[in-house]
């Protein structure tokens, strides 16, 4: 019989046991027993962060950057509700992390006590599972368990509410190999039969085309190595969602861009015209069917999903697969290559030519300048200046997200962190700093708009207070740049709110903070600037004057097909109609 | 397209795919859903039904295993095959769900549900409202010399039937319990 310790040794033994090694917080009366064990030893290494909305993103960045769960701890009350934001956004992209919760004493629940809110209650909807923990003996299973539903399946938030009362008592510790987990048990083969159907369709297919989305990264670098094997030896065109990229390398030569609203004109185009649509762990969001009655018409569906609620949840597929990517991926390479690896490779020369013609449309061409940075140009020479470095690259939300998932390569997976399902303006900065301590040693940009980083902002204290070298590359235009495009389109060109008033001078705030600030508004000096602050060992904020009134094309209308693209250059009024206007 | 020969059984929507999946009729469907008794379950299961917009006619939940602390949830909902599918989906996601069966395309099922009728009459009514009381198999569970409380057994149907004819005959207060249901066989 072990001997008892209290819950809040019991916490941080839980977090060794499942090989945590950074923990995202902020301490309050409702976690102080948890804060003091953390002080008493040296394994976990906490990072203080300045809003608990940033723990929660930089527990995410830290788990997509690595494919572990990441870890946040922060109080009661406030503490909770700050960390809201960061739980639905971790719903909604698929990403693991584990959030511990201070309450108030049991006995006080219901009292309405001090920074008493209901978390399980306000967290029940944006965790994937949430837990009270009202017996000390009870915590460590819960943690272990926490963890396990966290990673296993379609990875998500989860939720574990612990009373102060419930920190102090003593309690029995259970070890992770005997926490108890059959109750979540996600399949993970698909159905043989799907699959060898799948491996038919693949034979025959003219026009395929695949789609790829976060759940191939979500699923491991296997999933990845998969994928790729899978198209080299198909030698069928793919295109990926914003959160799958990098699974397959914006190098390869079968590579179309990413599909979507901001999508690449080739990618939604094959996606448009194609026979056989494989969907590899994407869920057909509405950022990328645009008008579902028009979407693509005319193609058979296959879906391999590991959610089964993701499977006829907008568009009905026709071949559903449930299962886990790489696990499904790895039985349709053996069934089709036992087949004969057969494809229609007379039908596939000519969709190539189709799709070289749409290639050749140039979409991503853009009216340069000599005397204003244009926001693309800005990226491509980023992009240009960086290649090579061992990179991860973070955003905000917005034309600057977009340009980024345009204009950037990926060419691993796990190197791409971005607010996809839940657009969260400010996530960038603290999902950078996640990344940046789980690999201290490379080189994190966190591509933002003004007006979103400043959403976040504090958290350059963070920064400065560990040594975080996070460079924060801001496309300044001095407007809510995608809230100005879809004004211009949407609403007679009247910008109700969308300019950033009384902004702040970005060389002094850095500075302020302790960081290193520069800015640059002429183009000639660009590389230079952009070399100084890749070179710069500490964090920099780097303030890019860009052209106020770009347009980020090509675009999708809102309510339109994906064949209705408008091109760069496109007359913006009277593109998107009634009924596409109520669409966001 | 080619022809695939896609096999029989190769879809796990097997019963979906013998409706129409794209029909627009709204159907009603009895789901039993099998849970952990745990705090917060039920609020759960009803988040998911308001969160994502979906229909719930009645709900019936009670522990029904008191050692293993499952309960039993029968929750009655309509909609479109399609959101019928998505609601079962959803519901088989939720963590301390264990099972979630779809009895109304499982095969037949009895449907059962109790209601107590609390109706008030003087002289031919209070004779009247006992003699339906007989032919619809409800029992006195209270009287008084003002009213009668009749409990009454059966589909919601047969209990529609009955509150249409109390109505007239002094019918003052009702409860229902909502739908418990078990497949045949």
């Amino acid at each position: 019989m072990t001997k008892p310790i209290t819950g809040a040794q019991m916490v941080v033994q839980a977090l060794k046991d499942q090989g945590v090694d950074v923990v995202f917080g902020y301490p309050g009366g409702a976690v102080l027993p948890i804060y003091d064990e953390i002080f008493l030893q040296n394994e976990i290494r906490h990072i203080l962060v300045r809003h608990e909305q940033a723990a929660v993103h930089a527990a995410e960045g830290y788990a997509r950057s690595t494919g572990k769960v990441g870890v946040a701890l922060v109080t009661s009350g406030p503490g909770a509700t700050n960390a809201v934001t960061g739980l639905t956004d971790a719903l909604m992209d698929s990403i693991p992390i584990v959030v511990l919760t201070g309450q108030v004493p049991t006995f006080m629940i219901g009292t309405d006590g001090f920074q008493e809110a209901d978390t399980v209650g306000i967290t029940r909807p944006c965790t994937k599972h949430n837990w009270l923990v009202k017996d000390t003996d009870r915590l460590s299973g819960v943690i272990h368990e926490a963890f396990h539903v966290a990673r296993s399946g379609r990875p998500g938030p989860v939720l574990v509410d612990i009373p102060k009362d419930v920190q102090f008592a003593a309690g029995t510790y259970t070890p992770k190999a005997r926490a108890n987990l059959s109750r979540y048990q996600p399949r993970l083969k698909g159905d043989l039969a799907t699959i060898e159907a799948l491996a038919d369709a693949i034979r025959h297919a003219k026009r395929p085309v695949i789609y790829s989305g976060g759940g191939v990264i979500n699923s491991g670098k296997a999933a990845s190595h998969l994928l790729r094997e899978l198209v080299e030896e198909t030698g069928f065109p793919i295109t990926s969602t914003l959160m799958g990229l990098g699974a397959y390398p914006a190098s390869g030569k079968n590579w179309l861009g990413m599909l979507g609203m901001h999508g690449l004109y080739e990618a939604n185009l094959a996606m448009h015209g194609c026979d056989l649509m494989i969907n590899i762990g994407a869920r057909f969001d509405d950022r990328i069917t645009g008008r579902l009655q028009d979407f693509s018409p005319n193609s058979m569906k296959a879906h391999i999903d590991i959610d089964p609620s993701s499977i006829n949840k907008v568009i009905h597929v026709d071949l559903p697969i449930i299962g886990d990517v790489a696990h499904v991926l790895e039985d349709l390479l053996r069934i089709w290559r036992s087949q004969g690896r057969g494809t229609d490779k007379a039908a596939l020369k000519k969709w190539w030519a189709q799709i070289d013609e749409w290639r050749a449309v140039d979409c991503l061409g853009f009216t340069g300048s000599d005397t204003v940075i244009k926001p693309q140009h800005a990226v491509q020479r980023l992009e240009e200046l960086t290649r090579g470095h061992d990179r991860y690259i973070c955003t905000e939300v917005g034309q600057h997200q977009m340009w980024a998932a345009q204009y950037l390569r990926f060419d691993e997976p796990n190197r791409w962190m971005t607010s996809g399902g839940l657009g969260t303006m400010g996530y960038g900065q603290p999902a950078a700093m996640g990344v940046q301590l789980a690999h201290p040693e490379a080189l994190v940009i966190n591509v933002a708009g003004e007006a979103s980083w400043l959403m976040n902002m504090q958290e350059m204290g963070t920064m400065v207070q560990y040594h975080l070298p996070v460079k924060q590359f801001i496309l300044n235009n001095e407007r809510l740049g995608m809230v100005r495009q879809w004004q211009e389109l949407l609403h007679g060109e009247r910008y109700s709110q969308s300019w950033s008033e009384a902004l702040p001078d970005f060389v002094k705030l850095a500075e302020a903070f302790g960081a290193k600030g520069i800015q640059c508004k002429d183009p000639a000096d660009l590389d230079d600037a952009i070399l100084e602050m890749v070179n710069h060992d500490g964090p920099v904020i780097f303030d890019c004057l860009v052209e106020k009134h770009e347009n980020c094309f090509p675009m999708i209308p809102s309510g339109e097909a994906h064949n209705k693209m408008l091109l760069p250059n496109a007359e913006t009024q009277g593109q998107i109609t009634a009924p596409g206007a109520v669409l966001v | 397209m080619t022809a695939l020969n896609i096999k029989k059984g190769s879809s796990r929507h097997s019963a979906y795919d013998l409706r129409n999946p794209n029909s627009d009729a709204i159907e009603r469907h009895t789901l039993a859903v099998v849970v952990d008794n745990e705090a917060g379950v039920l609020a759960r299961v009803i988040g998911l039904f308001s969160g994502r917009g979906y229909n719930i006619e009645s709900l019936t939940v009670a522990e029904i295993d008191h050692t293993g602390h499952t309960s039993r949830i029968t929750i009655v909902t309509t909609g479109t095959p399609h959101v019928i599918e998505q609601i079962k989906a959803q519901l088989g996601r939720i963590v301390p769900v264990h099972e979630v069966h779809d009895l109304t395309v499982e095969g037949p099922c009895v449907e059962r549900e109790l209601a107590l009728f609390k109706v008030a009459g003087e002289g031919d009514k209070r004779v009247e409202a006992l003699r339906m009381a007989d032919v619809f198999r409800a029992s006195v569970v209270d009287s008084t010399l003002a009213n009668f409380t009749f409990e009454i057994t059966g589909s919601p149907q047969k209990i529609d039937a009955f509150a249409e004819l109390m109505r007239p005959l002094g019918l003052t207060e009702m409860a229902r319990t909502g739908v418990a249901a078990l497949g045949r066989g």
